[in-house]
């Protein structure tokens, strides 16, 4: 197998001209994605025929708990290398996809509580999908705080891999919950490996939102990153290169 | 590999192994607090506590909801498709409730072992439907019922 892609990304500069290239595209694909999925399943996709209207929240619920948990399952990922290969752009790569992570996660949490209002009867209830989510969402804020308290960059960096790398562990769980446990929330309606839980009208707009905000995100976490390499490799040659034919 | 690398690897993944053993004992240890309701067979079993507010979920068997017409008295049985559960509600259900819906009721159990609840909630199942779809499948099931 050719590992030259793996090295490749252990070069700052490399990854900066790299994302160059590819973040603007992202975001804008992803944020065209975005907008015909939410659009489609808000306005045109058929009422539930239990739920009525409130089942549309789903189009912007599942792509963001989605997206909160494979942030996380990344930045586990990106806390092993940097452990093991101790790659400089590992934790670059947490620090910029924590925030991002947390986003999702918050948005996730709100919107189900939006949702469960009028479903359940409740904002809120301690079963054991939901409290798993809100703590994904205290790991995100952790990672966070770790990554702004230390003043120490390496002994950050380090903290925060080994935070990503045992939080995902949360993971399992949450996945898991609906079925291990009794929970209120029910189990998953989008899923890649069987038939879908809906009909292809309501299943499609949520495919183009979910992939949507995937690209989206991915646009977004590396603009992120470049701005963090930037901060980083602030003193190397080619960082005052990349400055200088900005023209400033 | 580097050994110095290959090394850093069996650490982490000895330490991950270890404390997702550790997580996985305390869940499984606390996994009756962390189910959200019983279910009417662990409550026939007598496994559900007396006069302490608890959870009860399961299925609301057709036909068998009361209400009063002068108050908001209800009164209906759930069930797990083994053991049936009657619950007694005063209060107003979720727009979710109906025969057949999964629901998750607040309450304690009286010495009769029926719930006197304080609190109904609807779940959702997983399966989402145009209202045009589930008026064919109706439709189709009375066709087929006929003779």
């Amino acid at each position: 197998m050719n590992w030259t892609w793996f090295h490749k990304l252990g070069s700052p500069k490399w990854f900066y001209q790299w994302a160059s290239k590819w973040a603007g595209k992202l975001v804008w694909i992803g944020l065209l994605l975005l907008l015909i999925g939410v659009v489609w399943g808000l306005a045109f996709a058929p009422a539930d025929y239990q739920q009525g209207n409130s089942f549309r929240i789903i189009y912007i619920h599942v792509p963001v708990a989605m997206l909160a948990q494979s942030c996380y399952l990344a930045m586990g990922i990106a806390g092993f290398v940097a452990l093991v290969w101790q790659m400089k752009l590992a934790p670059v790569f947490i620090k910029s996809v924590a925030v991002v992570g947390a986003v999702m996660a918050f948005i996730a949490l709100l919107s189900g509580a939006i949702w469960g209002k009028p479903t359940w009867g409740t904002w809120w209830v301690w079963d054991a999908r939901l409290t798993s989510v809100l703590v994904l969402f205290l790991l995100y804020m952790g990672v966070i705080a770790i990554q702004n308290a230390l003043d120490d960059q390496v002994f950050a960096d380090k903290a925060v891999a080994v935070v990503s790398l045992v939080g995902v562990i949360n993971l399992p769980i949450i996945k898991y919950s609906v079925e291990w446990w009794n929970t209120l929330h029910q189990p998953a309606t989008f899923r890649l490996t069987e038939k879908p839980s809906m009909p292809m009208e309501m299943w499609l707009p949520l495919l183009f939102s979910a992939l949507g905000l995937y690209l989206f995100s991915a646009g977004i976490a590396m603009w992120r990153m470049q701005t963090e390499v930037l901060k980083r490799e602030r003193k190397a040659n080619w960082v005052k290169q990349e400055v200088m034919s900005d023209g400033i | 590999m580097h050994p110095v690398r290959k090394k850093r690897m069996i650490t982490i993944g000895v330490i991950l192994v270890l404390l997702s053993a550790a997580i996985g004992l305390v869940m499984f240890a606390l996994s009756q607090n962390i189910n959200l309701f019983y279910s009417p067979t662990q409550i026939a079993k007598g496994e559900a506590p007396q006069q302490v507010t608890i959870r009860a979920g399961g299925m609301v068997v057709d036909g068998s909801v009361e209400r009063q017409s002068e108050t908001l008295d209800v009164a209906f049985a759930v069930t797990d498709y083994q053991h049936q559960l009657r619950i007694e509600y005063r209060g107003i259900l979720p727009d979710l409730f109906r025969e057949g819906q999964g629901i998750v009721a607040q309450g304690k159990l009286d010495q009769r072992g029926v719930l006197i609840a304080s609190e109904v909630l609807a779940k959702h199942d997983e399966e989402y439907m145009p209202p045009e779809v589930t008026e064919a499948l109706e439709q189709s099931k009375q066709a087929s019922a006929q003779p």
